[in-house]
């Protein structure tokens, strides 16, 4: 079983975005950057069905510039065996992002395909669907629980007030929730090793994809921020506040 | 012009948060059809019918819609797409599965959790866990977008829309439906839920948790929360998670208690009318977005505050 991992790069969860001085865009010049976390949880995902012999092969995908490879090195360095970095200038929204990789998909033929179920920079949550979708495979979104049996995968999803179970007939897309695993840490000499291992790039404006952005950004802005209010003393003068807006307390 | 919704629901109620959807798509002033897909959902379709501002039900009612399949929905939805030029549903797990589908199948780009519709294919969604709004113009023929439902007032019920039928495409036979899991609780839904009760960490343990939080819950008629350290340490089930990656809710009253505050966790909480925060900790975060903040260990003010309300 060949498994395909695609993961992005994005801000560092820790940090704060702030706006451009002239409000043209986010700021992420000199940002400490990383793997998104839930690709993070793919890319365990995958190692964890070679390490159990299921799968054969783990290729990790990521697009965007040269700074990418940093976090194919960081999947290489976790365990990956191979790394593709489709290079490209252009901003990427999540349906040209999923054409990108289904590129790869149909040169590679993997028997499953993992993703985050999310990007924490932009929150679309869209990618491994519109792939799923382009490669007319099934999917399996939110996935905290997986298991391989013969020619399916069973995910288990995190549905709203609930979970719920699917069988997955292979090939198949399955995105990651954070509960999927907890990603191993990368060892120094790990890191060292997956500096040496090669990492294939593609001119991603050689594949004659259309990858125009459909949407486009005409401003960001601050959300109104939540006034901090007050601090009270007790319980009771808690209770005496609440009181005071109708209809609050029943 | 034509707005077509996917009606949410679970087989045996319509998802309050359809009101809503429909709330948002009134901004198109076109007429606004909702499709209702699965197996034995006459009594659903009724209550969809009377949704105000709602021109037509179709149904789809065939036993393979009987659980909500990304792969039977997508394709259920291309199939009558063409006329449509908005297609919208509420932002949920439910739609969040599908509707990338049918954009990416119609090749359009999909614009998920629109906070505010600002012009016919302009609106406001949040990047970054909701410290960033942007304002994005889609250049696509069709839209398709989720809503994020609490920004948007629900609809009355004194519609009369008429119902009709449509045929779904075969089923997708690559994916089967096994379980599932639905939290047993007799709460209120966290989603809608007027008052909610959070916990976070320093709860310490699963049955603290239930211990002090369930008592001020079960006077309130509130639904509990979690953050998302609460879940992983196993004290709330992962459907309670409130937050970026979780559910995100907007109730009358929001009470964090033992709460730290991250981003990732105010993001869900933060269009909560008042804000409740207990914390030891006098510099935690949360106190940044509450109302009302009281200082103190939880473990002595809770039970209080039970008492006292």
């Amino acid at each position: 079983m060949k498994i395909l991992v695609a993961i992005k790069r994005v801000v560092d969860y820790n940090i704060q975005v702030r706006i451009k001085p002239d409000g043209s865009n986010v700021d992420i010049d000199n940002v400490k950057m990383g793997v998104n976390p839930f690709d993070e949880n793919a890319i365990e995902e995958a190692l964890r069905l070679k390490e159990k012999g299921i799968a054969t092969e783990v290729i990790a995908v990521s697009l965007g510039t040269s700074a990418n490879q940093d976090v194919l090195r960081h999947a290489l360095a976790m365990g990956a065996d191979r790394a593709i970095l489709l290079e490209t200038d252009a901003e990427l929204q999540p349906l040209a992002v999923a054409k990108l990789v289904k590129s790869v998909a149909d040169r590679e033929q993997p028997d499953l395909i993992l993703l985050g179920k999310q990007a924490i920079d932009d929150d679309a949550g869209q990618t491994g669907q519109m792939l799923a979708a382009l490669m007319d495979y099934p999917q399996g979104t939110f996935t905290s629980e997986l298991q391989v049996e013969g020619k399916e995968i069973i995910v288990t999803r995190e549905v709203d007030g609930g979970t719920e179970t699917l069988a997955l007939t292979l090939p198949c897309v399955v995105t990651a929730d954070l509960r999927l695993n907890d990603p191993r840490f990368v060892k120094l000499p790990n890191l060292m090793m997956a500096r040496k291992k090669p990492i294939e790039t593609i001119n991603a404006a050689e594949l004659g994809i259309d990858v125009n952005p459909r949407l486009n950004l005409l401003q960001v802005s601050e959300p109104p921020a939540r006034k901090a209010g007050i601090k009270v003393d007790s319980v009771e003068e808690l209770v005496d506040k609440l009181r005071s807006h109708e209809g609050l307390l029943a | 012009m034509k707005i077509l919704i996917l009606a949410e629901h679970d087989g045996h109620q319509l998802n309050p948060n359809v009101r809503q959807a429909v709330s948002a798509a009134q901004f198109w002033n076109s007429p606004i059809h909702l499709l209702l897909a699965g197996h034995g959902t006459d009594a659903i379709v009724q209550s969809a019918a009377s949704i105000e501002g709602v021109e037509r039900v179709i149904q789809a009612n065939e036993a393979h819609l009987a659980h909500p399949l990304a792969e039977d929905l997508t394709s259920l939805i291309v199939s009558i797409s063409e006329g449509y030029d908005v297609i919208l549903s509420a932002h949920s797990s439910y739609s969040r599965n599908v509707l990338p589908r049918v954009a990416a199948l119609l090749d359009v780009a999909m614009i998920s959790d629109v906070l505010e519709i600002k012009a016919d294919n302009t609106y406001v969604r949040s990047i970054y866990a909701g410290n960033i709004l942007t304002t994005i113009q889609s250049k696509d023929p069709v839209q398709v977008l989720t809503v994020h439902s609490s920004n948007f007032t629900a609809m009355d019920l004194n519609g009369n829309a008429e119902i009709t039928a449509v045929e779904a495409p075969a089923s997708f036979d690559r994916t089967r439906w096994l379980s599932e899991v639905r939290s047993q609780s007799d709460r209120p839904a966290l989603g809608s839920a007027k008052i909610v009760i959070s916990g976070g960490r320093s709860l310490g343990s699963a049955a603290s948790f239930e211990q002090v939080l369930s008592p001020l819950a079960a006077k309130l008629g509130a639904a509990l929360g979690a953050t998302r350290a609460a879940v992983d340490a196993g004290f709330a089930p992962n459907d309670l998670q409130v937050g970026q990656t979780g559910v995100v809710v907007a109730p009358e009253l929001y009470f964090a208690i033992g709460v730290s505050g991250a981003v990732q966790h105010t993001y869900g909480m933060k269009d909560s009318r008042i804000v409740v925060a207990i914390n030891q900790d006098p510099d935690a975060p949360i106190f940044q977005v509450a109302d009302y903040g009281l200082v103190g260990d939880l473990f002595e003010i809770v039970p209080e505050l039970t008492a006292a309300i």
